[in-house]
């Protein structure tokens, strides 16, 4: 396990990272994001020349490719002050934990990326750290269940603290999801270059949520919301899948799971 | 054993689509993962177990030469012989000329993954030794002519049906399928008599321990006790890699072991061999024969980012805890090593180029380094083996990836390497994707993406990207 920063203090601004894929494809996390922190008393800043951590290249072996732009990631963010939040625990986990094997040949920029992963957060991990599981207390209506994302609960070590935070929200019926910590099948580029294995593996997962009876799946990481989604939407099945930012966001403003937008 | 590793796809493919393996192979799940899980619970201190096996296992691998002498010494000690194998062929050829020379006609195998590399029970048998193997899955398997689909259950892919018709010579389908206790106990009848008659054994070794020379054999029916007590003749095979130094860390290691396999808290027969019968003992083999096998492992242990695989102590939790073996089935690795553990030594120890398949078949969940007894981490050397596959490493032979794929990597990079880029790239595949997309999501794509919308939708990419919407929201709030 990384280190992780020694603060109880809160900090009042951080800044968004926000992820290539909430950037490019599901953008509503990330104004989710944004409102939950600022519910909050955080203020957010925003850079506006972000792009991507590295990971699709690095996790598919093309490390010169990820090389430039993670060391980009690197430029940007350790300008800024105070800590970085990701709603998502695979981003995180790639530069808290795979940055220093990218950049093995570099100690200079291997150090720059463990000061920048220092200060770099996923988003239950932030509000389970500095405002605890039951900050965010707002009230909706609908059934649900929890999908644990592979590398926020073995790369980052969350594990059960988003799914207090849940059950401390008003209106919500959870029930716990079987075989939640087996993976969706995602994996990234793996998703695309073996379809047929990573459908084989989202089927079972599919097969448990269908079982569970919840209408709505949490997840932390857009990518495992996007293979689950996308898997039950092929199946016919009127389930949702949504990121946890947005359940949290939704609370606040007190409406259905339904409302949510996907 | 020829590795067949090129086939990994078109095998994954079969036994996807091939329901009853889909529910044999849960097992490996609903029993070992989940006995597994259960073990760790009821053993107070077993992430210092975990850490202790670990500190043990880099701790010899770091000393390898040292311990493999002080191991010979002592097993010549006791009276036994020793025999360095360079590869299969050599080791093969060594227990074969055994064999010839003390003119022995059956020989009686325990389980042993180590042979498999050897592909010995075949080759003893076209030599004209009676070879049969006693542990009842690998029996099983030798009457099937196949080759293990899990390192500690060799047969876990076969329902009982199958089981049946290997078994009995005049069990027809839609005959009443016999329950486990009746198919073993035909499997008995069948055993006892070559048991009886066997001259030589060849066993495998869990852990053989350096400052005793004594071999340690884990297992659940007996016939690794048979055949260590029997035949006149045992011979015992083991990789360089499967050794510890004393008696009290071999305590440490069969603690993690054996929970980590099938989640007991010890085997229903734990066989520790000293050599050969002493002059004043009146039973045991007259002749103890250790056969130590490199087969490529020089390459894991010169190789500093893939030497911890050499840490493995076979117990399987990585098979079971992979959802990709789950699917895909032991076969599919093509090779010896199924699973995570062998998606990293496979391909070293056979060939990266025509392995690579392997190392890309895994969503890096990591719930194998999360199960690793001695915390293997494998989807760090998963990632390594990608890079080389993808990038080349300084053995030009291991790249393998297409020149389609190098092109597309550039040109992401490209994009990602400026917002301006980011903006405009998000913009031209939101536009290329428009016609496919229905309400916000695709039913099919053009490729790259096409492999995803063979079986699931996929999110179109948004028109107002995140950063223009907070640039928006910022506005309206100032």
């Amino acid at each position: 396990m990384p280190e992780k920063i020694n603060t109880t203090t809160r900090p009042d601004r951080v800044t968004l990272f926000a992820s290539c894929m909430v950037d490019q494809l599901t953008p509503e996390v990330g104004e989710s994001t944004v409102e939950v922190l600022e519910y909050l008393g955080v203020s957010v800043d925003f850079l506006h020349n972000q792009t991507c951590c590295g990971q699709p290249a690095f996790n598919s072996g093309f490390r010169s490719e990820a090389y430039p732009v993670a060391e980009r990631f690197i430029d940007l963010f350790e300008k800024v002050d105070g800590l970085i939040v990701v709603p998502s625990g695979s981003c995180a986990a790639m530069v808290r934990n795979y940055y220093v094997d990218l950049f093995r040949d570099n100690i200079q920029l291997t150090d720059r990326a463990k000061q920048v992963g220092e200060r770099l957060f996923e988003l239950t991990e932030f509000i389970n750290q500095f405002f605890g599981n039951s900050a965010v207390s707002g009230k909706i209506k609908g059934s649900v269940t929890y999908h644990k994302c592979c590398h926020l609960l073995r790369e980052i070590g969350v594990d059960e603290q988003p799914i207090e935070m849940l059950t401390n929200i008003d209106g919500l019926d959870f029930t716990p999801l079987e075989r939640a910590d087996v993976c969706c099948g995602f994996g990234g580029a793996f998703s695309v270059k073996m379809p047929d294995i990573s459908s084989a593996i989202l089927a079972e997962k599919l097969d448990f949520i269908e079982k569970n009876g919840s209408n709505t799946v949490i997840a932390a990481d857009s990518g495992c919301v996007y293979q689950m989604q996308g898997g039950l939407r092929r199946r016919g099945s009127d389930v949702q899948v949504v990121h946890i930012a947005q359940i949290l966001a939704a609370s606040i403003k007190n409406v259905t799971t339904s409302e949510v937008k996907q | 054993m020829k590795p067949l590793t090129l086939n990994f796809r078109s095998k994954a493919a079969l036994t996807i689509s091939d329901a009853q393996i889909q529910q044999s192979i849960e097992h490996v799940y609903t029993g070992f993962f989940n006995g597994r899980l259960s073990a760790a619970d009821n053993t107070p201190d077993w992430e210092d177990l975990r850490t202790k096996g670990k500190a043990i296992k880099d701790h010899t691998i770091a000393h390898l030469d040292y311990y493999l002498g002080l191991l010979a010494d002592n097993v010549e000690k006791n009276g036994g012989s020793v025999f360095f194998a360079d590869d299969g062929e050599e080791a093969r050829q060594h227990i074969i000329d055994l064999a010839y020379k003390r003119k022995i006609k059956t020989v009686i195998k325990s389980k042993s993954m180590v042979s498999e590399e050897m592909g010995l029970a075949e080759a003893m048998n076209d030599a004209g030794f009676e070879t049969v193997e006693t542990d009842l899955g690998e029996y099983i398997i030798q009457l099937a002519n196949e080759t293990p689909y899990h390192l500690i259950a060799p047969a876990v892919h076969k329902s009982r049906a199958d089981v049946a018709k290997l078994l009995d010579d005049d069990y027809k389908d839609g005959d009443p399928v016999p329950d486990a206790t009746e198919l073993t106990m035909l499997a008995r009848e069948k055993l006892r008599g070559v048991f009886e008659r066997a001259d030589m054994s060849v066993t495998g070794v869990n852990f053989a321990v350096a400052e005793s020379g004594s071999i340690a054999l884990v297992t659940n029916e007996g016939n690794g006790r048979m055949s260590t007590t029997v035949p006149r003749v045992h011979v015992a095979v083991m990789g360089i890699e499967k050794l510890v130094p004393s008696i009290q860390d071999l305590s440490t290691m069969l603690r993690i072991l054996i929970r980590s396999a099938t989640g007991q808290r010890i085997s229903t027969y734990v066989t520790m061999v000293n050599g050969k019968r002493k002059y004043d003992e009146e039973e045991g083999p007259e002749e103890f024969h250790l056969v130590i096998m490199n087969n490529g492992r020089q390459k894991l242990l010169e190789d500093p980012l893939m030497r911890e695989s050499l840490n493995c102590i076979r117990c399987g939790a990585c098979l079971n805890a992979c959802p990709v073996y789950r699917k895909v089935g032991g076969h599919a690795y093509g090779w010896v090593y199924p699973g995570p553990i062998g998606a990293i030594v496979t391909p070293v120890l056979t060939g990266l180029k025509d392995a690579s398949n392997l190392p890309s078949a895994s969503s890096l969940c990591g719930a194998c380094h999360d199960s690793c007894p001695v915390k293997i981490n494998i989807p760090r050397m998963l990632l390594e083996l990608r890079y080389r596959t993808a990038e080349g490493s300084s053995d030009n032979n291991e790249r393998a990836s297409s020149a389609k794929e190098r092109a597309i990597w550039k040109a992401w990079r490209m994009g990602m390497m400026g917002r301006r880029r980011f903006d405009i790239g998000s913009r031209i595949a939101s536009i290329a994707m428009k016609p496919f997309s229905r309400n916000g999501w695709l039913k099919n794509a053009p490729p790259p993406i096409s492999g995803w919308t063979s079986t699931r939708d996929f999110p179109a990419i948004t028109a107002s990207s995140l950063k223009s919407r907070l640039k928006k929201r910022n506005r309206g709030s100032k």
